[in-house]
Order: C-alpha cells, then structure tokens, then sequence
C-alpha cells in the first residue's frame, strides 16, 4: 500500500469527522437599513465623508479636476506619481518604473478609486487602479484617491454584488478604508504605521 | 511546548502589581465598549451574527469540498497550493521554498498560525532572519516573548515598556516613550526590512472556495508591504479559514473589525488572487489538531472562529490575568477551547480560568457557545484524570455532602458556627476564596431552619 500523502490524509481524516448535518448557506445577503446610529438622513457620499473622517481620512467635494489641481498645488511633494490622465499634476511617470522597490521614495500618489462603501468609509481599489505596481498605494508615504459620487454604495453586500464579476478575474484588489494606523503602543492611535500617512478622497 | 507555571499561578504573578493589572483590565473593558457602540449602530447586527453562523456550521459539514474547491480555482490561479498535517510539516514546506530560492530573509505579518506551529524560533534555528511587522508583534519579538493577545500583541506593556526596548534595539531616545515617536522609528526600521526581504508570509483572515483567492486584514498595511514587494508570498492558513462564497465575505467584514476595535473595517482588506508578473505565491493548508477538533461533537464549532479577540476583551478572568498566563498561541477563552484539543494534558489547567459567566459567548460574531464549551472541557479533563488531587478530592467531598440532606445540613450548621465563632478558620491562606476578598457575615440560620419556624 502506499503511503497517503499528507493531503489526502487531512481529506480523508475530515470525511471521517465532519458533522453530518446539514446547514443549507443563508442567501440574499442584503439589509436595506443602513440607518445609523443617530437616525438622520443623509446621502450615501455624506455618510461616506463623515464616516471616513472618523476614521482618518478625509473627503473633499470637487466640482472638476481644475478644484482639485489647485488643491494639491499648494503642498509641494518631491516625488509625485500621478495616475489620472485628466488631471494636469507633474509626476513621474509610473511606465517607467520596473522595480516596485523604487516607489520607496514616492510621496504622493494620486490614483481613482473603483467604488465607495458609505457605511464604513472604504474605497474598492483594483489591478487596475495602481499603474502595474499593486506596492502603490501601500507605499506612497501620502494618498489622494479621486472617487465618482455615483460609485458609492451603502453597505458591503452591495459592495460585493457590484464586484462580485470582477473578483473571478482580477489578481488583486482591496478595500482600502483610511491612512495606514496602529494603537499596538498602550491603544494610543498614531496614523501611518507602514502604509500611507494620508488619505485624501476627492469626490467629484 | 512545556510551560512552568499553571495559569493560576501564572495569574498570581501577574496580580502582584494592582495598579498595573487594574490598567490591563480598563484597556481591555474600554476595547469591548468601543465594540458595543459599533455593534448597536448595525440595526441588523444579530441578524449579521446569525448568518455568520450559519454559514461557518455549512462550512463545517462541507469542509473537504470546499478545500478541493479552492484548491482547484488557486492552482489555476497560478497559486502553488500545500497542505501540512502538523506544525512540523508546516514549518518544513516553508523552509524548503526559503532553500530552493536560496532566501535568507523573511518578512511576516500577523498569522497566529504560525504563532501555533512556532515557525519563528524553527526558522530560526536553520539560518533565517523572520522579522514580524505588525507593531504589536515586533515589539514583543524584539522583548523575546509571545503576544499576549491575537488582535492586540502587546495589550499588556505600557508605552515605557516599549520605549525601553526600542532604546536598546532600534536605538530611540533613552526615556522617550512618545507613541507617536516610537511608531515612527519602528516605520523606518521595518521600512529597510519591507525592502530588503525576500520573501513574505502572511496570514489568512478568509478563503473563498470559488474563486480560489483569499482575504488577508491588516490596520498598517504591513501585509501588503511585505508581500506586494517580496519576490515570494506564502499564506498560511488553518483549513476552517475557507467560506464558500464572495457574498459571505460582506456578512464577515462587517463583523470582523467591528467586534475586534470596534472599527467599521480594517483600514485594509486585500483580496489576493493571483500572483503578480513575475512573483511566486503559495498557500500552505494546515490541519495540526483540527481534524481531530471537527470529530468532537461537542467542540468542532470552536472551527468557526474568526479570530476577532472579542472574547478576551470581554472576558474577566482574562482581563485580571493576562494573555500570557493561558501559555497557548491562543489566549482567552476561545484559547480555552482551542488548546485541550492540541494538548490535553500540557493544557488541563485551562478549562478552570473561567467564571463561566458567558460573556464570551454573548459578543462572539459566529455565535460560539464558548462558555458551555468551557465547561464540557472541565467535565472531559476530570473523567480523563487530568483534574489533579486537590479538585478531584473537593468534588468528590461535594458530592457526598450535596447528595446527603442531613450531612448536608450538619457542614451547613457547622460551617456557620465556625464563621460567627473562629473566622480565622476560614479567613487566611489556605482558603482560596478569602484571596482578594472578605468572606461573608455568616447568618444564624439557614434558610430551611427559618422556613420550619414561619410554618409554626
């Protein structure tokens, strides 16, 4: 007899030992009621801000890409990559880049996110949103992320209904709620522990 | 792994500084608060618990078919996917990928897997540098001891704590114990370790069965540093990590965060797919006991852990005790349950650090009835001979006296009349219950003695 392999063996000891009865998967996984804890009305990207101010970031409604030039030209970043083709920010170009490891000295990263999620002020980031380097947006020392209002969704089922296609095909995707934070010190809260040190959400 | 002390004693050393357990036991009580406020902002929270439930309990009863499942999507992901029947064959299959690469250099985020199979001390051992990256975790790295909780490492240091250690490892100010400041020099520090590694390993907070890719959840992002620049990403997971479908995952993240911080989410949930041009990735599938756990009817729904730390946070005994007394990867009472089952004997103190007061029970996401569980273990400890003298012989003596109305009411009579005449007798030492506390005036009656004179 040959010896099982070690996959075969945990398979085999699981047939054995798991629970025969049957618990049927609950489906539509959907809650219409996002009221939040203080019952007032608001719109999904007013939530949205508010509950990522809460958390770290920040949200700036935009009325065009000229608002949001203007913005970033008042703070001067040295190393800039810039991945919105309509908005007129000087950078270094992403293409020429090869080794992730070279974006350790970007200091700002400017890209456009997929999707927002009002109840908890995350921002669905996908393959195609970071220029071929999926390190971007972790290691850009400051974060700007240009969002569409209508791409704002209340809760996470709808977030993943509207995803729900792409992720049997991406290589990689998150959602990305606010700067990079630690409480590992006495629960003291310190934004930009390795990731970004901002974040900055541009809603136009 | 041997431990010296009994989590009682262990508990003892801990409570001899009152001020210091006092803070321990506000930090973590402040935690769960800050969960609560979360969890009621959710209309339908009991409603998200219930699913979660429900859907970790199918997962338990389709385990192998899910498994095949997202084996079979990974590896046409170009994901190399590996199983592990225990630590040690674990810990080999990802020294052997270091060995063909001929890597030197590790960087790892939060896994308590790999706190479970003791990677670290093993990697170690054959010539490789593991530097952990969670804050949390380098600080206790670096101090040469576990994590004393799975959400919040170093729960248990205060900021002088760590302002000592990184003086003497990182090279900080003497006496400087500014948060702010000693988060920014651990920043630069792990920044040269994210650059230089060869290679990543991460944990596995969920995966998914149909599309063969995986969740991984981090606040710092120490994750996604290490394995977006890393030219190999290993994830180890422990098998009961795998939900069948993407739409569970929005019933989970809503959980997850929120019982752990209280946050909405985690600042960032990667969903890794595939491996990037050029990069290697591989998923280690780890049973190590759990096989076993899910053959134990009255245990397996331990499985359905997230591993959120809610159940510390809330826990009394864990609060005044600390994570290291529990001497398991795993502290807390969801440790409890875990740990008899990889060590029954090694672990046999365990199931008695509870009040049994359910609190655990009432905030876990996934609905385990952690203190029932609790509770079962002490009655397999005891049947298995493992309870020890002094308890074995106390409930034996229990048993006579509660199963005997009149020797039952003769030590009641006597015990009364002990406390109203000797006190001393049962307030010092030797009584386990005088520690801490004051006992009781005893009354002059019992109850049944008051109740035959009212019916005169």
């Amino acid at each position: 007899m040959t010896k099982m392999t070690s996959r075969e063996q945990i398979l085999a000891k699981i047939r054995v030992n798991k629970p025969s009865e049957k618990v049927v998967l609950p489906t539509n996984l959907d809650w219409e009621n996002t009221a939040f804890d203080d019952n007032i009305q608001r719109s999904a990207s007013q939530r949205f801000a508010e509950v990522l101010k809460s958390i770290g970031g920040e949200a700036i409604e935009a009325a065009d890409f000229d608002f949001i030039k203007k913005e970033i030209d008042t703070i001067h970043y040295h190393h800039v990559i810039n991945l919105l083709p309509n908005l007129e920010i000087q950078g270094k170009d992403i293409r020429e880049i090869s080794d992730a490891h070279d974006l350790a000295s970007v200091d700002l990263a400017i890209i456009e996110g997929k999707m927002g999620v009002a109840e908890n002020g995350a921002i669905w980031l996908d393959e195609s949103c970071f220029g071929g380097h999926r390190v971007l947006p972790f290691i850009t020392q400051h974060l700007i992320i240009v969002l569409k209002k209508e791409n704002i969704v209340s809760n996470m089922h709808k977030a993943y209904k509207r995803i729900q296609s792409d992720l049997f095909s991406i290589g990689f995707g998150l959602f990305l709620a606010g700067p990079s934070k630690t409480a590992d010190i006495e629960q003291s809260l310190v934004i930009g522990a390795h990731g970004a040190r901002s974040l900055r959400v541009y809603l136009v | 792994m041997t431990h010296s002390l009994t989590h009682s004693q262990a508990s003892d050393t801990f409570n001899k500084d009152e001020s210091r357990v006092d803070w321990h036991d506000e930090s973590l009580w402040f935690i769960r608060q800050k969960r609560d406020k979360a969890a009621f902002a959710i209309p339908e929270w009991e409603e998200l618990r219930e699913s979660a439930s429900q859907i970790k309990e199918n997962v338990l009863a389709n385990m192998d078919t899910y498994l095949l499942e997202f084996e079979q999507k990974a590896q046409k992901n170009g994901i190399h996917v590996h199983w592990a029947t225990d630590a040690a064959e674990h810990n080999t299959l990802v020294l052997e990928i270091m060995q063909k690469h001929n890597f030197k250099k590790i960087v790892k985020s939060k896994s308590m897997l790999t706190e479970e199979c003791h990677l670290n001390p093993f990697l170690e051992k054959n010539g490789i540098e593991v530097i952990d990256t969670d804050l949390g975790e380098r600080i206790v790295q670096l101090r040469n001891e576990p994590p004393s909780h799975i959400v919040l490492p170093a729960i248990h240091l205060k900021k002088q704590d760590v302002g000592d250690t990184f003086h003497e490892y990182l090279g900080t100010e003497k006496g400087a114990s500014d948060p702010q400041y000693l988060t920014e020099a651990a920043r630069q520090h792990l920044r040269g370790k994210f650059i230089a590694a060869d290679l990543a390993i991460t944990g596995v907070n969920f995966a998914i069965a149909e599309t063969g890719g995986f969740v991984v959840c981090t606040n710092e992002g120490n994750a996604d540093m290490g394995a977006h620049l890393a030219k190999v990403h290993i994830a180890c997971m422990g098998f009961e990590k795998i939900i069948p479908k993407i739409e569970n995952l929005g019933i989970f993240l809503r959980l997850l965060a929120r019982s752990a911080t209280g946050q909405p989410i985690t600042t960032y949930s990667s969903h890794f797919q595939k491996p990037r041009a050029g990069q290697e990735m591989h998923i280690i599938i780890v049973d190590n006991g759990r096989s076993t756990q899910l053959g134990r009817a009255d245990f397996r729904n331990s499985l359905k852990c997230i591993r959120c730390g809610a159940c510390m946070n809330t826990c009394p005994v864990y609060r005044r005790s600390g994570g290291h007394s529990y001497h398991n990867a795993v502290a807390g009472p969801i440790g409890i349950i875990l740990a008899p089952n990889l060590d029954m004997k090694q672990n046999n103190d365990l199931p008695f650090a509870s009040t049994l007061c359910g609190s655990c029970t009432n905030v876990c996401p996934v609905k385990i009835n952690i203190h029932e569980q609790i509770w079962k273990w002490r009655q397999i400890v005891t049947q298995e001979g493992y309870a020890g003298f002094e308890k074995t012989q106390g409930i034996k003596l229990m048993n006579t006296v509660l199963s005997k109305p009149k020797v039952y009411r003769f030590v009641g009579k006597m015990g009364r009349e002990i406390m109203r005449f000797a006190p001393f007798a049962v307030n010092n030492s030797l009584n386990k219950w005088f520690k801490n506390r004051e006992m009781p005036d005893a009354p002059k009656e019992s109850f049944r003695e008051w109740y035959m004179k009212q019916k005169m």
